[in-house]
């Protein structure tokens, strides 16, 4: 009976939060099912439910969608791209920091903290000009350069408390056995760090899918812009084919949903290990 | 000298060392990538930043703009509503979902939803929702009640409100799954033995929980408070900065110079938030060190 009255009084707050959760999310899916009349009668479900928009978005048939899939496939390009060089050189620093005590390791993490810690919103603008003098504007590369830049100093964060798990003991093994640092890093390193290096992969593809910002002010050619930024360029007018922009932005949510819900356990321990542990 | 060979390589053998210095030089090595990431792309554009801004004129011309003026406000208003209000929910939510229960472990699946998609979607979808003449929200008003709702995104204070709820909306969960990992550490066993003791519910929350997470609690708020100072989507992409450029806060105003051509002014309102950024970076840095070296100490 007390069980029961408990799982009434938290039912009722689940409701609101289902809701509060929900109801942005459901409104995007209804409209991206809605056709343009039913989209503006603002019903909580459409008339005449359809899936044409999403068939005018993968054939491109309209004018806001021409390059649908080139900037689908930008945006998975500078994510991949953004993922493996941050892996890369996140992976290199953990280990000269952490493993190799390398001289200066302490300052270059705190470097690494405050560049994480400062809103990449504010350092935007001046990043802008940077890449204009650099010449790289209206490059792919400077988005997955920005993108990296953002992405690496909270991969060496986290990868550098993991690594310093790892029982030095190890290290110690291997360099009895006449390992070389090449050997140590590629044999006993890499398949220890195998778990974080995997979330770590993720957050900063995630990161530079859902970057909307950085892929607005570095790069302006329709043609090349990743989905984040045609997407926000529907906004352009006020009869803007909103049907189709909520079926596009569907489709683009759905990749990061998908590894999200997969890679959830990796994420949760991996990332939030290092963001704010007491 | 047969057992000379033999004692010196025994003893090579023992070593747990690299010979001379090899460990210096590949510690160096391997930290090239990141430093030249470093110098290239954060900290010339930090210093080109400020040699930007270097002309005390454009100071003056920005604090004369009253955009900038209202954005300043706003940004104060932003950062004490919006983070406060999300760590009450967060604390309130966090322990809802402290309940173990299977059905309250789905709906945590689901509530993370907002911060596992990629925001503009979704807050292009508040836009639509809250759009005046069609949105979904003004229709369902007048359908049930006859009301005729205000113009959500048209009236810069509700248009700022907005804003901030659907700030709340995307970082709730990652605050709420912070609190609720925190939570989830502290024993069953002191819950138990206090409800013995004839704790109420108020008293283990006071005596236990807050006491177990108040840390962590702080060293969230301070986080989200510079993530929260930066949030540029929550209100670019739903208001625009309008109506009007009311709604701008710091981290849009700068973008908004820049295209309006007024740079000088965009680097300008930047600079001049770093006395707001830095301390709390700085705090930032100093706390997570700390916990890491006291970490290192737990373990040896």
């Amino acid at each position: 009976m007390k069980n029961w009255f408990d799982d009434a009084k938290l039912i009722l707050v689940a409701i609101p939060v289902l809701l509060w959760t929900l109801v942005p999310i459901y409104h995007l899916f209804v409209l991206s099912i809605s056709n343009q009349q039913a989209m503006m009668d603002g019903k909580l479900w459409p008339s005449a439910p359809t899936l044409q928009n999403y068939a005018i978005v993968l054939q491109q048939k309209h004018y806001y969608l021409t390059n649908f899939w080139k900037q689908f496939a930008t945006s998975f390009g500078v994510a991949i791209a953004t993922g493996v060089l941050t892996l890369l050189i996140a992976t290199f620093a953990a280990f000269a920091i952490s493993r190799l005590r390398a001289s200066g390791g302490k300052f270059i993490m705190n470097l690494a903290l405050a560049t994480y810690l400062i809103p990449a919103a504010f350092l935007a603008v001046p990043m802008y000009k940077t890449m204009g003098i650099y010449g790289l504007l209206d490059t792919r590369a400077a988005l997955v350069m920005a993108m990296v830049a953002l992405a690496s100093p909270y991969a060496i964060w986290v990868l550098k408390q993991a690594s310093d798990k790892l029982p030095i003991e190890l290290d110690e093994a291997a360099i009895v056995d006449g390992a070389s640092v090449p050997q140590l890093f590629k044999l006993i390193y890499l398949p220890m760090m195998a778990p974080s290096m995997v979330a770590i992969g993720i957050y900063a593809l995630l990161l530079a899918w859902n970057e909307y910002l950085y892929a607005f002010l570095l790069i302006s050619d329709e043609k090349d812009v990743p989905l984040a930024v045609a997407l926000g360029n529907f906004l352009g007018a006020d009869d803007s084919p909103w049907n189709l922009l909520m079926a596009s932005g569907l489709i683009y949510a759905l990749p990061p949903a998908v590894i999200y819900y997969t890679f959830r356990k990796h994420m949760v321990s991996g990332l939030t290990a290092g963001a704010v542990k007491s | 000298m047969a057992v000379t060979t033999a004692a010196l390589s025994a003893q090579e053998v023992r070593q747990t060392s690299w010979k001379g210095d090899t460990r210096v030089v590949w510690g160096a090595v391997l930290l090239v990538p990141y430093v030249l990431v470093f110098l290239v792309f954060v900290a010339f554009p930090v210093l080109y930043g400020f040699w930007l801004g270097r002309d005390p004129e454009i100071y003056r011309q920005l604090f004369q703009d009253p955009t900038f003026k209202t954005a300043f406000v706003n940004t104060i208003l932003f950062l004490l509503i919006a983070v406060n209000l999300k760590f009450v929910l967060a604390l309130g939510l966090s322990g809802f979902f402290a309940n173990q229960r299977p059905w309250i472990r789905f709906v945590l699946v689901l509530f993370i939803l907002p911060w596992a998609i990629p925001s503009i979607p979704t807050i292009l979808s508040f836009r639509f929702m809250l759009n005046g003449e069609f949105g979904v929200i003004n229709s369902e008003l007048f359908r049930w009640f006859q009301i005729e709702g205000p113009g959500w995104l048209t009236h810069p204070t509700l248009a700022f409100a907005c804003s901030i709820f659907v700030h709340i909306w995307k970082a709730l969960p990652f605050w709420t799954l912070i609190l609720l990992t925190a939570r989830l550490a502290i024993p069953v066993e002191l819950y138990e033995a206090a409800s013995v003791d004839g704790a109420s519910k108020f008293q283990q929350f006071r005596f236990i929980t807050w006491p177990a997470i108040a840390t962590l609690y702080v060293t969230s708020t301070i986080l989200s408070m510079i993530w929260t100072l930066g949030d540029f989507n929550s209100v670019y992409l739903l208001t625009g900065g309008g109506p009007g450029d009311q709604t701008h806060v710091l981290a849009t105003l700068g973008i908004r110079y820049l295209r309006i051509d007024k740079l000088p002014l965009g680097i300008a309102s930047i600079i001049v938030a770093m006395p707001l950024v830095l301390p709390m970076v700085y705090i930032m840095v100093r706390r997570l060190s700390a916990e890491e070296k006291s970490r290192e100490r737990q373990s040896t």
